[in-house]
């Protein structure tokens, strides 16, 4: 498939891989980067490209969300590789790591292969297929790591899961070491973390809901990490909400281990106040914790102590959201506005706009070892555009994913894409 | 040939494990070994060195092959041989190793094979008794005759053991297989590899005088001998590794793998073989295995051994 050449042009190109920013314009030759900056101008492009004159709005590398649930195969009532991706279209998100956590699980090779399919044929984005650590999710067996990345696997996650057995969790990261395998784990003792519905404190106390304490995350980041300097393999913290939990990233970085840490949006916006009277869109795995905690995690990301931003996408439907606030699923939907919450961090003075693209896309390309995440000459073409100032009140119903859980119900937001390319195609706006 | 070899001394009461024996020891097994080949090829295949001693085999742990093996290595040398098993042993009723040991010993044999399921159950059980012992393997620790057995076979074919690249692949963490080879074969001065996913190594693995290999590829080329272990059934599913399957795509020697190997590598296997699982049939079967060798070996390697501990025992 040959598009026509695009030009982006105009344009604010800030290129977080080198911390860069030009003006100029971006020209799109057969899905890759094929020139940029001040000498790309209407003037220069080959002729019958699609000229988009961006009118000064910033161009950047499409996001990559290493954490998105996608429903399909198995729940495709609450979102299809269609829908997920075009909320992802929407939001500037051109690749997504889409977790096993599906009927049925991917923990077979042949589950692999279907995603692939599927995405191909219906998704408009890139979809990579994430596996399970753990036969079933069920954390007793390893899965066949091997033959897994074989199909097609990019990383090895129970997703929301988190694997209570410190021997299956050896002999995973044992045997996936020798594979070069990414585990991305989600670090949570089950047994602390019980029945707790919310962060434990005192909040929760008020409002006689069981609470999830911090060190459900300290106590199971800290074994992994510890098992990490022994073993030494590739580690990435799926996703930690504990400002405690900082500390442990930061000892296992400064040994040398090969770990990585993401958190969620959600934790760099939110926290627990949030949740309000019983609010289920706000109930979360792991859960909002205080804002002490929220604002340690936004000075860690500036630092880059923290390394991806994730939109820990989770669609839920009415049947699973609209319950009394300890019997809901978990989860909030992400994809489609992790751009315009992220931005609110840069609007308040405490990221900048390079490290929070950096964050959702860089080091995201560079921890899963794809070629995306920088605006370079021969990269892929993911790209979007965005004017970080453009004002507007966040619609449930404007959304694209099928399901509406979002904590952003009618909130104001700055800043939305305008344009998603993924490989040299446009595919939002 | 016996008069023509001088008269080397066997200097062990016990065949426990590879590190008491020095390289003139195992080569002098060897050349004896050879010798229960070429008798086991006669019609008579009889002599009478253990005549009038009793042989008794204790196999805690069923093995079918090691323990036929045993026997018939001891009644060609004209010894009594009696098997044990521990389903018939007052062990199942809760007596100790030692007590068995004791028991046992008042019976005055000669000379005890013992196979046990823990590391250094056999070395207990040896300084209890006055006669020799054989251990037939200890839990992961060692299996003396099959290293022997193994060696002997390997210099029929190759003529040498000196300078050979000997890949030992698969479960090296629970093997006692591959634990008496590392040994036995780096005495000789083989090279000697093992190659396993991570999970199947022992824990510092690299400082036990061995090259460590985690893929196939690396850990075959250029190897004169490829030596296969069994992996348990019980150890394959999600346990160590994940499954059959996957470790018969990554760890099972088939024909694609074999030629990473030298052109004229023998494969080799303890036995008994998961077929398709460690090792592929066309391997298995095909003309450069010497697996079947290694059972014929095994006989004459344990005839050696009996002969050799003979000598030291006492005459009255």
């Amino acid at each position: 498939m040959t598009n026509r050449p695009i030009a982006l042009l105009n344009a604010r190109l800030i290129d977080p891989s080198a911390g860069t920013e030009m003006r100029g314009g971006l020209l799109i030759v057969d899905g890759v980067i094929a020139d940029l900056g001040g000498a790309v101008t209407r003037d220069s492009v080959p002729a019958g490209a699609q000229i988009i004159d961006c009118g000064g709005d910033v161009v950047a590398p499409g996001l990559i969300d290493m954490r998105a649930f996608v429903g399909e195969p198995g729940a495709e009532h609450r979102e299809t590789m269609a829908s997920a991706s075009a909320a992802a279209a929407a939001g500037g998100v051109t690749t997504m790591v889409a977790m096993p956590d599906t009927h049925p699980v991917v923990d077979d090779p042949a589950v692999v292969d279907f995603i692939k399919r599927r995405a191909r044929d219906t998704a408009r984005v890139r979809v990579l297929p994430s596996a399970a650590i753990t036969k079933g999710l069920k954390g007793k067996e390893i899965a066949e790591i091997g033959l897994l990345l074989e199909s097609g696997a990019v990383a090895f996650t129970d997703g929301m899961r988190s694997i209570r057995n410190a021997q299956v969790m050896r002999r995973a990261m044992t045997y996936g070491r020798d594979f070069d395998a990414l585990i991305m784990h989600f670090a949570q003792d089950e047994d602390l973390a019980g029945s707790g519905v919310m962060n434990a404190g005192e909040f929760a106390s008020r409002l006689g809901l069981g609470g999830i304490p911090v060190e459900a995350e300290t106590i199971a980041l800290d074994r992994d990490l510890r098992l990490v300097n022994m073993i030494k393999g590739r580690y990435h913290a799926s996703l930690i909400s504990a400002a405690p939990s900082l500390e442990i990233i930061a000892r296992a970085k400064d040994a040398g281990l090969t770990v990585t840490c993401a958190t969620s949006i959600n934790h760099l916006t939110l926290n627990e106040n949030d949740i309000g009277a019983y609010r289920s869109f706000f109930k979360l795995s792991p859960p909002l914790r205080q804002e002490a905690d929220r604002l340690a995690m936004v000075e860690a990301l500036a630092s880059g102590l923290v390394d991806v931003i994730v939109s820990d996408h989770n669609p839920q439907d009415v049947e699973t959201k609209r319950l009394p606030f300890g019997e809901a699923e978990p989860g909030a939907i992400g994809l489609e506005t992790l751009l315009s919450a992220g931005l609110r961090l840069v609007h308040a003075g405490q990221v900048t706009l390079s490290r929070l693209l950096q964050a959702l896309s860089t080091r995201p390309a560079e921890i899963l070892g794809l070629p995306q995440g920088r605006l370079q000459r021969g990269a892929p073409a993911d790209v979007i555009s965005f004017d970080p100032e453009e004002p507007y009140v966040l619609d449930p119903a404007q959304l694209h994913s099928r399901s509406r859980n979002t904590p952003f119900d009618g909130a104001r937001m700055e800043g939305r894409v305008k344009l998603t390319v993924v490989a040299g195609e446009i595919v939002w706006g | 040939m016996a008069d023509t070899r001088s008269p080397i001394v066997f200097p062990h009461r016990h065949l426990l494990g590879i590190e008491a024996l020095s390289a003139p020891d195992i080569l002098h097994l060897l050349d004896m070994a050879e010798e229960a080949v070429a008798l086991s090829r006669q019609v008579e295949k009889k002599r009478s060195v253990l005549r009038g001693r009793t042989q008794i085999n204790l196999f805690f742990e069923n093995s079918t092959r090691t323990q036929a093996s045993f026997e018939i290595a001891g009644k060609r040398l004209g010894a009594d041989v009696m098997n044990m098993s521990v389903a018939n042993s007052s062990v199942k009723k809760g007596e100790t190793l030692i007590d068995t040991a004791v028991t046992l010993n008042a019976m005055r044999p000669d000379i005890i094979i013992v196979r046990h399921q823990e590391s250094g159950a056999v070395d207990l059980l040896a300084r209890k008794v006055d006669c020799s012992v054989v251990n037939a393997g200890d839990g992961a620790h060692q299996h003396p005759t099959q290293a022997l057995l193994d060696a002997l076979t390997i210099r029929r074919n190759k003529g040498r053991i000196e300078g050979l690249t000997v890949a030992i692949c698969g479960d090296v963490a629970h093997s006692r297989v591959a634990r008496s080879n590392m040994l036995l074969l780096a005495k000789l001065g083989a090279r000697v590899r093992v190659v396993a996913p991570s999970t199947l190594l022992p824990a510092g693995v690299e400082r036990l005088g061995v090259e460590v290999h985690r893929n196939m590829r690396d850990g075959l080329k250029d190897a004169d001998i490829v030596m296969m272990l069994r992996l348990q059934l019980e150890r394959m599913s999600g346990a160590f590794v994940p499954s059959l399957r996957e470790y018969a795509r990554f760890y099972g020697l088939d024909e694609e793998k074999l030629a990473y190997a030298k052109p004229d590598a023998l494969v080799m296997h303890p036995g008994p073989m998961n077929r398709g699982v460690e090792i592929d049939s066309a391997v298995a079967d095909g003309p450069r295995s010497l697996i079947t060798e290694q059972v014929e070996m095994g006989v004459a390697v344990r005839m050696a051994v009996l002969e050799a501990l003979a000598q030291n025992l006492p005459n009255l």
